[in-house]
């Protein structure tokens, strides 16, 4: 059987706040990925926790200023069905898409995913390509991470442990288009081998691509960005030349391992060709 | 303990129970309701698929605290006394569809299959054979190939009217 620990369920983050700050209590939103660590076999189960779902100022899509905020309990039906989303982060709501099936994009949420921090985590790469920023809270008041920094290793967040992950926050940038590709073992239910988001701004004169991110998944301990990789097609076009050295640069930039999902050496090739036909699709040749 | 209350099929039930306690074993322990059967107890199944407020949720994955105040329809919640002649034994348009086209087999993933269907229909699905495979992509069978619960769901489609009560 399952093991029951302790819970309560605030009704206001500040309530939710001040039994974080009294003492080791661990958050539970959607539980896709708790309740499934709660078997009595994984380890010692949590002391305390604490419920997240009744927190509705946690909820909510909507344009602040020139940033597109999300809150951290939208689930990835949610994403999925929002016009903002669809309009503004495409590449957020095709990774939702990815995860799961129905039941599990219907309970699952993005701030679930990101404090889970799975490196293989779907939509982490989209955060980090689309330069996202993590908002955390607690009775201390709130603190803006950048994705770049809220994963600082293997299965570990920047929250300190009395702060709720409370919001993300896209920068709407003119211009910028972003791609996403997961590989798995078939379209639904899997865990990704890799997982990929690319985002650019395609200028005027001649389709040089600009503030170029790319960002993987499934690859390393954490998710990552592939600078390397991005130098090479920072100020150039996304012609064919361009793509063979991207995917060259990408190969010898990854150094990911075998493990029960993949081995290094597929995740490797595979990344390279999945960034080649990315950028053969985007150039439109 | 906490007392939860939420509705279940229509009625209302309290349970006093951990708040941590599965949804899927509230319903099976605690309200002797086992139609909703434990496949692989961690979302991948989709065998304990119930619908939340109207939403498929896998049932093991959903602490009971967060179902407080919500509205939970089980597979005991489908089928209905008939109330039009034709109506097969009260089952729901569904249900029926499974029998027609011998969408069942082991049974396991039925009521899952069931009821992530159901949510399909309610959703306005129609009897294209990919929506609906997009649908149940969170269920397994591991016995009929899937072929038959697709042409179960698309047969419902096409039967459901509209005034199918439950």
């Amino acid at each position: 059987m399952p093991v029951e620990p302790p819970i309560t369920s605030p009704r206001t983050l500040a309530d939710a706040y001040a039994q974080l700050a009294e003492g080791p209590v661990t958050p539970i939103a959607g539980g896709t990925d708790l309740m499934v660590s709660l078997t009595g076999e994984l380890g010692e189960p949590p002391e305390r926790m604490l419920d997240l779902w009744h927190l509705d100022e946690l909820r909510g899509i909507a344009l602040d200023g020139d940033s597109l905020v999300l809150g951290a309990l939208t689930t990835y039906t949610d994403l999925r069905r929002s016009s903002l989303c669809r309009e503004h982060v495409p590449a957020l709501v095709e990774a939702a898409a990815t995860i799961g099936a129905a039941q599990i994009q219907n309970r699952g949420t993005i701030g679930g995913n990101a404090v889970n921090a799975s490196p293989a985590g779907d939509t982490l790469p989209v955060l980090l390509a689309l330069d996202a920023t993590l908002v955390c809270g607690s009775v201390r008041g709130e603190r803006d991470v950048p994705a770049t920094a809220f994963w600082p290793g293997y299965r570990r967040t920047a929250l300190a442990p009395d702060e709720l992950l409370v919001r993300i926050r896209f920068p709407l940038v003119a211009g910028r288009a972003s791609r996403f590709r997961k590989v798995g073992t078939r379209r639904a239910q899997s865990i990704s081998k890799v997982v990929m988001a690319l985002a650019y701004c395609a200028g005027t004169d001649g389709g040089l691509w600009t503030d170029v991110r790319l960002a993987l998944g499934s690859v390393a301990p954490t998710p990552i960005r592939a600078s390397a990789t991005e130098a090479v097609l920072e100020g150039r076009p996304p012609i064919p030349a361009i793509a063979e050295l991207a995917a060259e640069t990408l190969a010898a930039e990854l150094h990911p391992i075998d493990d029960v999902r993949s081995t290094a050496e597929y995740r490797r090739v595979v990344s390279a060709r999945v960034l080649h036909r990315l950028i053969r699709e985007a150039g439109g040749w | 303990m906490t007392a939860y209350r939420f509705a279940v099929n229509g009625a209302p039930v309290e349970v006093d129970v951990p708040g941590m306690r599965r949804l899927l074993d509230v319903l099976r322990e605690d309200l002797a309701l086992n139609g909703t059967k434990e496949g692989c107890g961690e979302g991948e199944c989709g065998a304990c698929t119930v619908l939340l407020d109207g939403s498929p949720v896998d049932s093991c994955l959903v602490p009971v605290c967060q179902v407080d105040g919500s509205a939970v329809l089980t597979v005991e919640g489908l089928a209905v006394a008939p109330t039009r002649p034709g109506q097969a034994d009260g089952l729901d348009e569904l249900q029926a569809a499974f029998l027609v086209t011998g969408g069942a087999q082991c049974g396991i993933c039925t009521p899952g299959m069931l009821m992530a269907g159901r949510a399909y229909l309610d959703g306005g699905g129609g009897p294209d054979h990919d929506a609906i495979r997009e649908a149940i992509a969170g269920n397994l069978c591991r016995c009929t190939g899937y072929t038959k619960i697709v042409e179960a769901i698309a047969l419902a489609a096409v039967t459901n009217d509209g005034d199918a009560v439950r």
